[in-house]
């Protein structure tokens, strides 16, 4: 693997592959007395959150526990953030101190990038979700729930099944992740939503789009239901929330077009009602408990990968300073 | 039949040092298995709370095969499992992250039980050190025994084998490689390099 992880389309094949087959040895750790490795012993994970988390930042939190790192958490509220300091002097303080990883979630997109590509840090980069971008350990998360769900009836890979994400495309950076990241692993993805939640440019992804949910449903071999991110909107992306239900919401009546095997997915937080109904979220084919414990385990892989090994990369070749 | 070899040309009697040299073939493995099976019974007093626990690669179909023996010969199955021990390496900063490798601890688990790893080659002892780690976080077992195929010295820590297949005095700069059926295409033992 590379340095760093910043975009899900950064990772090839054989990357996913190792990141789904490590996580997999880690997840059985969850079973044992002692749930805890020493591979890194002595290092620093610092999660950066820039905003709100609950899922994503406890998650990283128990993997790096998990695998004996020390974990610094910094959040954006109750920081000298809130007093106007920039990402640059943050960096640098967290540099100044030491630390081997930052966990990084911000809410705009690209930051990652920035703090990878700056030199302000030699630790490695974690997206942990940027803006409306990217947020790649999700999507192998996602992946990995698959993984194990689909793989052991489609010879141990994700080639050809088909996945349908459903909802708000647009403002979610799980989707994105989600369609490159499945695309690598030979998976067909096809993004159902009104056309006002289909972001610009779309045409260019590895995809397939419909606006029509019950014409995709019961071809689908995983369902990812999205939250609708009201927070990100300021127009009139749908008339009520009652139509967007009724055209794009999964509840029982849905669900029963599904094949025998299809698991139903969402990245959380879900709106019980809006994207998704309490029955079907609480059904046997829904996984959404499931990704939350992969999660750790993903998790864990990736810093493992970047930060169990020999230094990456010493003296940070990606331009410290010209 | 063998060949007359009282009447050796002279260069026939020294083996080529450079080449590699099988020193097990796979009648040879077998037997040290089976006698290593039978020392691990003699020892603990039969199969009652032994529990097999490979390194892997090599070591898990070892410690099957082992298994295998002691089912054959006390008539009841004995637990055996794998022991991953890459992150408890002492040079796993070294180098680059390593794959990891399955662990399998069987049903029952380690806790009050005689474990016994198997693995093919002991040499510097610092894998096996990794595994007495890795058991630690595992389990509490009553007592832990070590069996090896091939012993080859150089140890640089104060662990010793308690059942050897065969020991085998090499120098540093060769290489002891063990091939098994099931991971590799035959069973053999064979010593790369030139001895020096």
């Amino acid at each position: 693997m590379k340095k760093h992880l910043l975009s899900a389309g950064d990772l090839s094949r054989e990357d996913a592959e190792l990141v789904l087959h490590t996580a997999e040895e880690l997840r059985s750790l969850a079973d044992r007395p002692i749930k805890k490795l020493p591979a890194l012993r002595g290092r620093t994970v610092v999660n950066l959150f820039f905003e709100d988390s609950t899922r994503t930042r406890i998650s990283f939190e128990a993997a790096a526990k998990r695998l004996s790192a020390d974990v610094i958490n910094f959040s954006a509220k109750g920081s000298s953030l809130s007093k106007g300091e920039s990402l640059k002097d943050t960096a640098l303080t967290l540099e100044a101190m030491g630390c081997d990883a930052v966990v990084i979630r911000h809410g705009a997109s690209g930051a990652p990038h920035r703090l990878a590509n700056s030199g302000w840090v030699r630790a490695s980069v974690v997206n942990a979700g940027d803006g409306t971008h990217e947020h790649p350990t999700q999507a192998l998360l996602d992946a990995f729930t698959m993984w194990r769900h689909l793989g052991p009836r489609n010879g141990g890979t994700l080639d050809g099944q088909r996945i349908a994400i459903v909802g708000d495309v647009l403002h979610s950076r799980v989707a994105r992740s989600n369609a490159l990241l499945l695309h690598t692993l030979g998976a067909e993805v096809t993004l159902v939503a009104p056309p006002t939640l289909l972001p610009v440019g779309v045409d260019s992804w590895p995809v397939e789009t419909s606006y029509d949910l019950d014409g995709v449903l019961p071809k689908a071999d995983a369902v990812m239901m999205l939250r609708v991110q009201r927070e990100r909107m300021n127009g009139g992306f749908f008339p009520t929330a009652r139509e967007y239900s009724r055209r794009y919401g999964l509840d029982g009546r849905r669900m029963a077009t599904l094949q025998e095997h299809t698991i139903v997915m969402h990245p959380g937080p879900m709106v019980r009602g809006m994207e998704i109904t309490a029955d079907v979220a609480d059904s046997d084919r829904s996984v959404i408990v499931e990704q939350v414990t992969n999660g750790v385990a993903v998790r864990m892989a990736v810093l493992y990968l970047l930060l169990g090994g020999s230094e990456p990369a010493v003296g940070n070749p990606d331009g410290a300073d010209a | 039949m063998p060949a007359p070899a009282t009447t050796a040309s002279p260069s026939s009697g020294v083996p080529d040092s450079r080449a590699d040299r099988t020193v097990l073939d796979a009648d040879d493995i077998s037997r040290a298995l089976s006698r290593i099976s039978h020392e691990i019974l003699e020892r603990n007093k039969g199969a009652d709370g032994v529990v097999l626990l490979g390194i892997p690669s090599r070591g898990v179909p070892l410690a099957e095969r082992i298994a295998t023996r002691i089912a054959a010969v006390e008539g009841s199955s004995v637990p055996h499992g794998s022991l991953d021990v890459t992150m408890y390496r002492d040079d796993l900063r070294l180098k680059p992250a390593r794959t990891l490798l399955p662990t399998q601890i069987p049903d029952g688990g380690i806790d009050d039980k005689v474990v016994v790893l198997v693995d093919d080659v002991l040499f510097s002892g610092r894998t096996i050190r990794a595994a007495l780690d890795a058991l630690n976080d595992v389990g509490r077992p009553r007592a832990v025994q070590l069996a090896v195929l091939v012993d080859r010295g150089h140890r640089e820590l104060p662990i010793r084998a308690d059942f050897v297949g065969k020991n085998l005095p090499t120098s540093l700069v060769q290489r002891v490689r063990v091939h098994l059926t099931g991971v590799d295409d035959e069973d053999a033992v064979i010593i790369e390099g030139a001895a020096s």
